[in-house]
């Protein structure tokens, strides 16, 4: 593996020279700074957070898994849709014979509690992006890459399955800056907010976070698809860090960028 | 430059004796004004003294949002009881005449309460949402005495922080802040949609608490509690909520 990581290395130091890398790779001063160490431990804080978040809002959904919308729905009200599953509630029906165990109490206090540790990590973490550069170093796409030309050719190479070129080594490609983008300032402040509208104590000291939404109900039903949506890149963000080297990927997750280090050279 | 250098060992040093110092400065605040919930101890303690904490600080007047007469729900949901018992089978043929509302603890005058004395009070109305934990909800128009007027009349004493509330059903009993507890949307209510309370919703007489959920508007109140302290009563967590693995703070 160490042998891999110093020849992912030395091309990189060749190719920066020979090939025209994309433009979202920094030049050289930058591009062989590895993760921040605020980065790498803000990374793992939230991943921790927010699976404890997603078994416990699984865990909740399941005493009412039917959604509505506008500010009221109940058993007695019909669903904007239901998930064919069996709840913990026997006032639900659900066309199963059979009644989960209450696991709302623990679940509500873990899912709080890991929305606090997500909420204040992430603002840290965006605190530090902001001051320090990180976002328009690494997450914001250079102007050439959105073009159609250079949006097609990465999507391309996706579609391919060609694994990540060496100038992606160091430097995020064009769609990942627009996912993290995108889940960093899209679907964790949406699901934050439609999570607090849910709150009557919340909506009751800014209840246009509610009214804004199209009512209570509502705010439940969008919390669900963010969550849907988050659930979804946290499959694919696992799934390319295995295609691309999951050890190595990992190892500078957790220690920068330490493969060159590391090698025993 | 892979070792750690001598300066940011004592900055990190430095670091973690400031933030251990800001905690426990943070928590003794916390604890002088009342942002520590009852079941603020044990793994989950941090996040649920954060909640009520931060919600005290940005909740503490707000009102609960109301609604249009046209956003009454048509199908309220009444939720499930156990049964009620003889004792409130007995009541409830005497068309509840024989009611009481007991109400001790802190209180310069205690004493109890008839239905009809409680509908005495300037009755207040209003049309608000009721979720409940699960995710369901509805709104109705409810109709009530207001808590903060059945303190004022027993002579709460000042140094009251909480009202134990507690239903017919002998596990099931609560209890708020006088945040809450004064808070004028905070009705004993005895009507609901104009008429009188029903039974599957707590008839005759329920805690509404309109800024927390369903669990805190506790059915059937029989008797209620004014008290500095929650130790006393049962685990000391604060209800029968934490008990049952539930949080005591449910404005979330």
């Amino acid at each position: 593996m160490y042998n891999v990581c110093a020849n992912w290395y030395n091309l990189a130091m060749a190719d920066s020279v020979l090939v025209p890398v994309a433009a979202s790779v920094v030049p050289v001063a930058t591009v062989r700074s590895g993760h921040a160490p605020v980065v790498r431990v803000t990374h793992w804080i939230t991943a921790l957070a927010f699976l404890a978040l997603l078994v416990s809002g699984v865990e909740i959904l399941i005493s009412h898994p039917r959604f509505y919308w506008g500010e009221t729905g109940s058993v007695l009200t019909p669903p904007l849709f239901k998930l064919p599953i069996p709840a913990s509630r026997a006032t639900v029906p659900t066309g199963y014979g059979y009644v989960l165990p209450d696991q709302n109490g623990w679940s509500r206090y873990l899912h709080f509690q890991s929305a606090w540790v997500a909420v204040l990590t992430g603002l840290v973490y965006v605190g530090f992006g902001l001051s320090n550069g990180h976002f328009r170093r690494n997450l914001l796409p250079a102007r050439a890459d959105l073009s159609r030309r250079g949006l097609s050719k990465v999507i391309a190479r996706h579609l391919r399955l060609n694994p990540a070129g060496e100038d992606e080594t160091w430097s995020y490609n064009v769609l990942q800056r627009l996912t993290y983008l995108l889940v960093i300032f899209g679907l964790f402040p949406l699901v934050i907010w439609t999570g607090l509208a849910m709150s009557p104590a919340f909506a009751s000291a800014v209840p246009v976070a509610v009214t804004a939404l199209g009512g209570q109900q509502s705010a439940r039903t969008i919390h669900f698809f963010a969550a849907v949506f988050l659930l979804l890149f946290l499959l694919t963000h696992v799934v390319m860090v295995g295609l691309s080297g999951f050890r190595n990927r990992v190892q500078a997750m957790i220690a920068g960028a330490p493969a060159k280090r590391r090698e025993g050279v | 430059m892979s070792r750690i250098s001598r300066r940011k060992l004592i900055t990190a040093g430095l670091g973690v004796v400031a933030g251990a110092s800001g905690v426990a400065a943070a928590s003794s605040l916390a604890r002088r004004y009342g942002l520590i919930p009852p079941d603020g101890g044990g793994v989950y303690g941090p996040g649920e003294t954060l909640t009520y904490a931060a919600q005290r600080l940005l909740t503490r007047h707000s009102s609960a949002r109301e609604f249009a007469p046209s956003q009454i729900s048509k199908d309220p949901f009444a939720n499930e009881v156990d049964p009620l018992g003889e004792a409130f089978q007995r009541l409830q043929e005497g068309g509840f005449a024989g009611w009481r509302l007991a109400v001790d603890g802190l209180a310069a005058h205690p004493r109890s309460f008839t239905l009809a004395e409680l509908k005495s009070f300037p009755a207040r109305s209003q049309i608000t949402h009721l979720a409940c934990e699960e995710g369901w909800s509805y709104i109705a128009k409810w109709k009530g005495a207001p808590l903060a007027l059945i303190l004022d009349a027993v002579g709460t004493l000042p140094q009251a922080r909480y009202v134990v509330y507690r239903s017919i059903q002998s596990d099931w009993w609560e209890s708020i802040d006088m945040a809450d507890a004064m808070h004028p949307q905070t009705l004993l209510a005895h009507g609901m949609n104009g008429r009188e309370l029903p039974v599957a919703f707590g008839g005759p007489l329920r805690m509404r608490v309109p800024r927390q959920l369903g669990y805190k508007n506790v059915k059937y109140i029989t008797r209620l509690t004014i008290t500095d302290s929650l130790k006393g009563f049962g685990k000391g967590l604060g209800s029968a909520s934490p008990e049952g693995g539930y949080a005591w703070y449910a404005g979330i």
